[in-house]
């Protein structure tokens, strides 16, 4: 068993590499995509808080759609390959971002906020001096939650023909040999684990010292 | 300094936040804002930095109305302690108080050394809590640091909303004692919300008593307390601290007869009179009992064989008097500053109406006490 796993991942090495490349071009664009709209989004909310629910509501109903199901509506909208599958996992990674974005701030001590607003800081001074920084351990958390789930996720990506280390996992399953379905799904346990603790490093980098 | 005129705060067009105040907070004082939670004290006073706009009505800052201003600057020159200290938790002690300087873009080394005047001038070494986080700091010394942080910019006012309810009563002693400090070394325009009356007496040169959104009394915390306009602030100050007042009886009913001699007589009259009574001093008095003077024991010996001269000759007439109007407390006040034995009691025409002596004053003493600690067994036992 272990020797034939070891010479498929000889053979397949090349299509392996290509998958995961793919794979991580997908994670990386949705994502990066998911905090453009997220952040800004989510900041905005918590100087609306009047329609932050109902926004919220939304993106949460879109989580609530099967992945699976997700991907199979944006073949008739936008044809297959690497756009649908973009655009499913945009808007899979959304709510994550969104939300802890939004409860972050919200979250962030009244006191100190009256304090800075009180000794003259214009909003947008509250915001990056007392808001993002405060907010930020929630808000990478957010970030991280949705990293995981992209990376999940991307694995059917390549049922829309968007390619990635699915291909290899639904090939696997076709053909009834496990030791494809490993070369797909190990890599991407892998991913999941590398991006996180990448992740994790940058938080505690970033993260205000000694609260 | 600081003036309402005609200002009205009105949420959801009928809850009356405040009503029709009228205010005139002097330059330099210290006036405490007082008032049950929802009487309105802490919304007038973020009116003064327009965290809170009028409905209607002027706040003026130096005869300008603050209406006119840009907020951000506003608040920039007025120092704001808040009760829930609300120091950032992210930036160290140094940077916490280099706040304001660094939004007025001070030059650094300015505001530097604006941090390490400041830490030291409340006995935190610069050394030591410069560069700590707020969290390793006990709560009153975080609002030790609020209030310094509020002084940084060198504001000429400063809000204080309930700044040091939340400590526990040695801190809060500590740092009221330590604000008394600062104010008289900086004399800044302080106005200071509180719902604890004693402080207010404490601190405030002035206090203004709020009831439901309406201004009901300002004075003197002394004349407040003798003087409550209404029920509601006698209630507020407290039947204790007003006994503690009137519980002193008033000067009628402690003074005593006065031995009296007219100016005319000779000294060796004066001495008998004063064996004859036991006292070592004689009220000179006129046919109409005007005062004029006290002839003591030891001036008659002293001129005692000299026949030729009376009374009148003698007497000493720049004597510490009180009058009948006055309080009984005015009255030991002056006992003890002036260091005399006795005061005559004159009425409004200098007519002399008894004496108080300090043995007399004892006696209320020690009733008064008496009284006290009655009222105090009573209370342990309810």
């Amino acid at each position: 068993m272990l020797a034939n796993f070891l010479i498929m991942l000889q053979n397949r090495w090349p299509e392996i590499m290509i998958g995961t490349w793919q794979h991580i071009q997908l994670t990386l664009v949705a994502l990066l995509i998911a905090n453009l709209i997220a952040l800004p989004l989510g900041i905005l909310l918590t100087r609306k808080r009047k329609v932050a629910e109902t926004i919220i509501g939304i993106t949460s109903v879109f989580q609530t759609i099967p992945s699976l199901a997700l991907l199979g509506f944006m073949v008739p909208i936008f044809g297959i390959g690497f756009m649908p599958a973009i655009i499913a996992l945009t808007v899979y990674g959304l709510l994550p971002i969104l939300r802890n974005t939004y409860t972050g701030i919200v979250g962030v001590n009244q006191a100190v906020i009256d304090a800075g607003t009180g000794m003259g800081m214009t909003s947008r001074q509250v915001l990056f001096m007392i808001e993002l920084p405060l907010a930020l351990p929630i808000i990478m958390a957010g970030i991280r939650t949705a990293t995981v789930m992209v990376i999940g996720v991307a694995t059917l990506a390549a049922l829309v023909g968007a390619g990635g280390l699915g291909d290899l996992i639904f090939r696997g399953i076709a053909m009834a040999r496990q030791d494809l379905i490993l070369a797909g799904a190990i890599p991407v346990a892998l991913l999941s684990i590398l991006f996180d603790y990448g992740l994790k490093k940058i938080e505690l980098f970033v993260q205000p010292k000694n609260q | 300094m600081i003036v309402f005129k005609n200002v009205n705060k009105l949420y959801n067009k009928e809850f009356h936040a405040v009503e029709n105040m009228n205010l005139h907070i002097e330059k330099g004082e210290l006036f405490a804002l007082i008032g049950p939670s929802g009487s309105g004290k802490s919304t007038t006073m973020k009116m003064i930095n327009r965290l809170i706009e009028p409905t209607s009505g002027t706040v003026l800052i130096n005869h300008k109305n603050i209406a006119e201003e840009n907020p951000v600057t506003l608040r920039r020159n007025i120092g704001y302690v808040i009760q829930h200290i609300g120091l950032l938790p992210h930036m160290t002690i140094g940077e916490n108080i280099a706040l304001v300087p660094r939004l007025k873009k001070w030059d650094k080394e300015k505001s530097s050394k604006r941090v390490d005047e400041l830490l030291e001038m409340v006995g935190l070494p610069t050394k030591t809590y410069r560069n700590r986080y707020p969290a390793e700091l006990s709560g009153g010394q975080q609002q030790r640091i609020g209030v310094i942080r509020a002084l940084a910019g060198d504001p000429p006012i400063i809000l204080m909303d309930e700044p040091f309810s939340a400590l526990d009563p040695i801190s809060r002693e500590q740092l009221q004692d330590d604000l008394l400090d600062l104010q008289t070394k900086f004399h800044k325009t302080i106005v200071f919300v509180t719902h604890d009356i004693d402080e207010a007496i404490k601190l405030g040169d002035r206090i203004g008593i709020m009831q439901a959104g309406k201004l009901i009394q300002v004075d003197t915390p002394e004349r407040i307390l003798r003087h409550p306009i209404n029920d509601f602030v006698r209630t507020f100050i407290g039947a204790d601290r007003i006994n503690q007042i009137e519980k002193y009886p008033a000067i009628e009913e402690v003074m005593i007869h006065a031995i009296t001699i007219f100016p005319t007589f000779g000294l060796a009259e004066g001495l008998t009179k004063m064996r004859k009574y036991k006292v070592d001093s004689l009220l000179i008095i006129d046919k109409d009992k005007t005062f004029l003077g006290v002839a003591n024991a030891r001036e008659i010996q002293k001129h005692f064989s000299n026949e030729k001269i009376v009374l009148s000759d003698i007497m000493k007439r720049d004597v510490q008097t009180v009058k009948l109007s006055q309080e009984l407390g005015d009255a030991i006040n002056l006992i003890s500053e002036h260091n005399v034995e006795f005061l005559p009691v004159l009425d409004e025409s200098n007519h002399l109406k008894g004496l108080i002596t300090r043995a007399s004053l004892v006696d209320v003493m020690a009733e008064q006490m008496r009284t006290n600690n009655n009222d105090a067994d009573v209370e342990e036992d309810k």
